[in-house]
């Protein structure tokens, strides 16, 4: 259980901002989804948060700011899912997998037993023994990302990172991975930091959601609050409809601009 | 790994039966003992070397076609070996620290260094093709100095040449000791660093969000696979290849870990640098065939094989 505090945290890449200054407190256990365009700054501050660039400001993880730690105590705390993670063809599931308790093995040492038997526990919790021996090469984009959240639960960091961790996935591999992450954030008190790119679903299961355009943060809120039509038209220049369920689900329906004659 | 070092103990017995002199007998132990040993020892420890670097260079720069050859290392260890061969072998011998090796060692330092950055600058880091023909450009480079170099001192051109073509025929138990420390220091460097290799395999960004300090691990790497290479290219020539094809029958064997790669790389390119210098010794008796030659026979067209997998380009 930790929360996350990002205090008017930015990122600049030579001197093109790509995040301005963006002020938010997690809570423990809560999951804050990132939406935007492309190129809205989603992933930079993801990107920040897991120490992968340089950025202003200040990230704390219970109130201890990530800077003072060493990348090793990071990786402790924070886990990080990229967007197209690379996975060796010839690696096994295993390996991948036992790769998450880098963070644990001192310089020189090896996984020790009890890393091993953490990652077959990972791997039964999530129903992946069958591909503890198959190479990654051999398995479906489904199988594949569940590995990836493998890998970050194997890594024991009470926050965790994704971004867009569904974008290649089918409709029904998306749900299963992101009932996934949210049946583990409810087990292990996990705080979810994600980006995504499809609103209905970014509401579906964040508790929050944050809409950044070109760096800006310009909402703040649950999905209701966010994924208004005017709001979505103005940010993404897209025309869609949305539509509330009775039991609060916000669906978010594109539309078509032109009418067919 | 128990099949690796018996073929290991096999490829030893050979290399020390077989040669123009005959079989081992009491007659000629001075030959089987000041002949044929060392050069055992030495085509182990190249083979050793060579393929345990090339493994390393692959884990680095997460690319599966780099060797010491391919990256520069090897031409510009040679430059520098060069260099000492036109000061001349007689100056240096009194030196108290044989020169040799050091030169290698930063020649082959500051080719690996151009072509990575070269290959960087311009490609993509994922695309294993700029690093080998930033290599290729890097080869030609210091190959050309070193023709420059040895137009300037005509008198060692044939020493040199000789030396190019790679050889560990007139191997002594000078060179052994020679090489040996740095291939030693080298080796458990690269071995203790196995780990790390198999995090490498996940990308720079994805290593680092894991905890890994990606930038100086990394350099450590090719220091220390850069400096054996430079050692044993210093006193066996030019061989390449072997760190291509060794640790490429590895992984098909025994997986892609490197846990499991470096170790028996390391074994397995002992026994395949002993076991091609035997054919050397008499294809064309009684002349000897370089074994840069042999290696190079098997190892282009192998190389080009492993070019048309498209599996090789991750």
């Amino acid at each position: 259980m930790s929360s996350v505090r990002l205090e008017a945290v930015s990122v600049s890449y030579d001197r093109r901002v790509a995040l301005a200054p963006f002020t938010s407190d997690v809570r423990s256990g809560e999951w804050l989804c990132f939406i935007g365009p492309n190129g809205a700054g989603k992933s930079s501050l993801l990107r920040a948060i897991a120490g992968l660039v340089p950025h202003e400001g200040v990230i704390a993880v219970d109130g201890a700011p990530l800077a003072i730690r060493s990348a090793r105590r990071r990786a402790t705390l924070v886990a990080y899912v990229p967007q197209s993670p690379v996975m060796p063809d010839d690696m096994t599931g295993f390996e991948y997998v036992l790769l998450g308790r880098s963070p644990y093995v001192s310089y020189f040492g090896h996984e020790s037993r009890h890393d091993r038997a953490m990652v077959d526990s990972v791997l039964d919790r999530l129903d992946l023994e069958p591909f503890a021996d198959r190479k990654l090469g051999t398995l479906s984009g489904g199988e594949r990302q569940r590995l990836v959240i493998a890998r970050a639960l194997a890594q024991e960091a009470p926050v965790l990172l994704l971004d867009e961790p569904t974008s290649a996935l089918d409709i029904g591999h998306q749900q299963q991975a992101l009932e996934l992450v949210d049946r583990l954030r409810q087990e292990h008190g996990l705080t979810v930091l994600s980006a995504m790119h499809d609103l209905t679903l970014a509401g579906l299961y964040a508790d929050r959601l944050a809409l950044l355009h070109e760096g800006h943060l310009v909402a703040m809120g649950d999905a209701a609050h966010v994924l208004r039509a005017e709001t979505l038209s103005e940010f993404y220049g897209a025309s869609v409809t949305v539509h509330q369920e009775s039991d609060g689900t916000v669906v978010v329906i594109p539309r078509r601009t032109a009418q067919r004659d | 790994m128990i099949a690796a070092v018996g073929a290991f103990v096999i490829a030893v017995i050979l290399g020390v039966m077989i040669g123009p002199a005959g079989r081992v007998s009491s007659a000629n132990w001075d030959i089987i003992w000041n002949v044929r040993m060392p050069r055992v020892a030495l085509a182990g420890i190249v083979g050793a070397m060579l393929s345990l670097a090339g493994a390393s260079y692959q884990g680095v720069f997460r690319n599966p076609l780099v060797d010491p050859y391919l990256l520069g290392v090897a031409a510009g260890a040679g430059l520098g070996a060069t260099i000492i061969f036109a000061v001349g072998r007689d100056a240096t011998n009194g030196w108290l620290v044989d020169p040799l090796p050091l030169v290698s060692f930063a020649g082959g330092l500051v080719a690996v260094m151009i072509t990575y950055l070269v290959g960087a600058a311009f490609g993509a880091s994922r695309s294993g093709v700029t690093l080998v023909l930033a290599g290729v450009a890097v080869v030609s480079l210091f190959t050309a100095i070193q023709t420059f170099v040895l137009q300037r001192n005509n008198d060692v051109i044939r020493e040199v040449y000789s030396w190019i073509l790679g050889r560990v025929s007139n191997a002594t138990w000078g060179d052994v000791r020679l090489v040996l420390p740095y291939v030693v220091v080298s080796s458990v460097v690269l071995l203790l660093h196995r780990r790390h290799l198999d995090l490498f395999r996940v990308g720079d960004d994805e290593a680092a969000s894991l905890g890994s300090d990606v930038a100086r691990i990394r350099i450590v790497i090719v220091i220390a696979a850069t400096m054996g290479t430079a050692a044993v290219v210093s006193v066996s020539g030019l061989i390449g290849f072997v760190g291509v094809i060794v640790p490429h029958a590895v992984r098909m064997l025994a997986g892609a870990s490197y846990r499991r790669v470096l170790p028996l790389s390391l074994i397995v390119g002992a026994t395949f640098l002993i076991l091609v210098d035997i054919p050397g010794r008499v294809l064309q008796d009684p002349a000897e065939t370089p074994i840069g030659v042999v290696t190079a026979f098997f190892g282009a067209p192998f190389f080009i094989l492993l070019l048309r997998s498209k599996r090789s380009l991750v």
